[in-house]
């Protein structure tokens, strides 16, 4: 008996010693969007630790978390959702949930992946352990800007309909959904880190709807209504992303649609108090972690310009030409390092966000989406 | 003389289908715009996302010229934007016509 059990051991040891134990808060993934590929990186070394391949159509891609930090969904453009078990670089579950999709979120206790459908509309609820399907809630519309709220909640927009849905998933197997009439083509929606409003970005009108989801009874106000003030707007090469809240004190800063500006709202009455001009226009508008930044990426043809707006000063202070086609950016947990996507480069660069320096530069076929671990314990990532 | 014969010689052309044929090279630019760019709504696979698919089944039915417009001068109301001031009519044209016929993958 005492044999048998160090034979095991030793069996347990040798299968540590070829991967040896390590957390997961400093590591991350890339879509690589043409390879139907992830690359699994490494943000205190600077590295791709290895790649994942079988993820299906990844042109439009983005990740959610577990709690634990080891599992990424990723939600791709053909409907496939998989579960990628970042320490052992594998597949760990993958089903083919829609026709065609958009993204998705997980549940404040993370027991709950939702994803969100153009076709057909919707959303649906899987278990995120397994990724069996529990239920799903038909909307007849194109779903965008899908985000967690506490209480195992889900706002998203409907593009088609013009409203803003919420829907609880107390039990999971039976969804209870509220409606509010939002405005013309919401195009994307976030919510605030404490997970109170909900806003949904309008494509048809010029402004912002926004639900206070302590107070829904009250329904969807309409927010920086006429900031292009019936002047008509530049075409829209490709929709701003909300997802990804830039706040920096009491201020807001959200892209404007049609414009090259990025708006700034005063949090406490949700008035514009200030237009900042910047390169092009905005599809990303994110705020370091420190809130004294806000990083911003462009729209084509603008897309190889990057802008730096200092908080304080409320102005442009930089403006950088990491690559080709930058499609995203991400930052390190407390952000002292943004990563950035080039996707006609086909690499991912590295700064620092004190010096501005081009700290490394990483290969990638086609990289989009850049997502790191710390978005698990936050409130709409 | 030769000059005016090469001319005369470009324009016969012109009236042939091979007139409205984008150089290679831009060719080249065009199939990335369209995979890459219009991918961000249509899909890189073009089997659309927030824009309709544009896969030669999605499109058999569609007239040409209605489908060159659209490219063209966008589609009020939507979220088609005008593309006129990144591309031409004759190059709108020649995509269209490689949607309908199954469009080129984009070589990296």
């Amino acid at each position: 008996m005492k044999a048998l059990l160090i034979g095991v051991t030793t069996l347990l040891l040798a299968g540590c010693a070829q991967q040896p134990l390590r957390g997961t808060g400093d590591l991350g993934i890339v879509i690589e969007r043409a390879d139907g590929r992830v690359a699994v990186v490494d943000t205190t070394a600077r590295t791709v630790l290895g790649h994942i391949a079988g993820l299906g159509d990844l042109s439009h891609a983005s990740t959610v978390f577990s709690r634990d930090g080891r599992y990424a969904y990723v939600f791709g453009r053909d409907g496939g959702l998989t579960k990628v078990d970042i320490l052992q670089q594998r597949i760990d579950k993958r089903v083919m949930q829609a026709g065609n999709s958009i993204g998705g979120a997980i549940s404040q206790d993370g027991r709950l992946v939702v994803a969100q459908n153009y076709t057909p509309g919707g959303i649906k609820v899987f278990d995120a352990q397994t990724l069996e399907l529990l239920s799903e809630v038909p909307t007849q519309s194109k779903v965008v800007g899908l985000a967690d709220l506490t209480g195992q909640r889900f706002a998203y927009a409907l593009f088609d309909k013009g409203e803003i849905w919420v829907t609880d998933l107390t039990d999971p197997r039976a969804p209870k959904t509220q409606k509010y009439p939002a405005g013309l083509q919401p195009y994307d929606g976030l919510v605030t880190p404490d997970g109170r409003y909900y806003m949904a970005g309008l494509f048809g009108e010029d402004g912002i709807a926004l639900l206070d989801t302590w107070h829904p009874e009250a329904g969807a106000r309409k927010i920086l209504e006429n900031y292009g003030k019936g002047q008509e707007k530049l075409p829209v090469f490709k929709m701003p992303h909300l997802r990804g809240w830039a706040v920096a004190g009491n201020q807001a800063y959200l892209p404007a649609i049609g414009r090259h500006e990025v708006l700034v709202v005063d949090k406490s009455n949700w008035r514009e108090t200030r237009r900042i001009s910047v390169k092009g226009q905005p599809v990303f508008v994110m705020a370091r972690p420190d809130g004294r930044q806000v990083w911003v990426n462009f729209a084509f043809p603008d897309n190889g310009w990057v802008q730096v707006i200092d908080t304080l000063k409320g102005e442009v202070v930089q403006t950088l030409q990491p690559g080709k086609a930058i499609l995203h950016m991400e930052f390190t947990p407390r952000g002292e390092h943004v990563w950035l996507s080039a996707r006609d480069d086909h690499t991912v660069s590295v700064y620092d966000t004190q010096t501005f320096q081009r700290l490394t530069t990483l290969p990638a076929q086609s990289p989009s989406g850049i997502f790191f671990t710390s978005r698990a314990a936050r409130t709409g990532f | 003389m030769r000059r005016m014969t090469f001319l005369i010689g470009l324009l016969a052309l012109s009236g042939a289908v091979v007139a409205s044929e984008p150089a290679t090279a831009r060719q080249k630019e065009l199939i990335h715009l369209v995979r890459q760019d219009c991918g961000s709504c249509h899909g890189m696979q073009l089997t659309g996302g927030l824009g309709l698919p544009l896969t030669p089944e999605a499109l058999k039915d569609k007239p040409f010229e209605g489908l060159v417009a659209t490219v063209v001068y966008g589609r009020p109301g939507t979220a088609m934007p005008p593309w006129k001031s990144i591309i031409t009519e004759q190059e709108a044209e020649w995509i269209v016509r490689a949607l309908v016929a199954g469009f080129p993958e984009d070589v990296r």
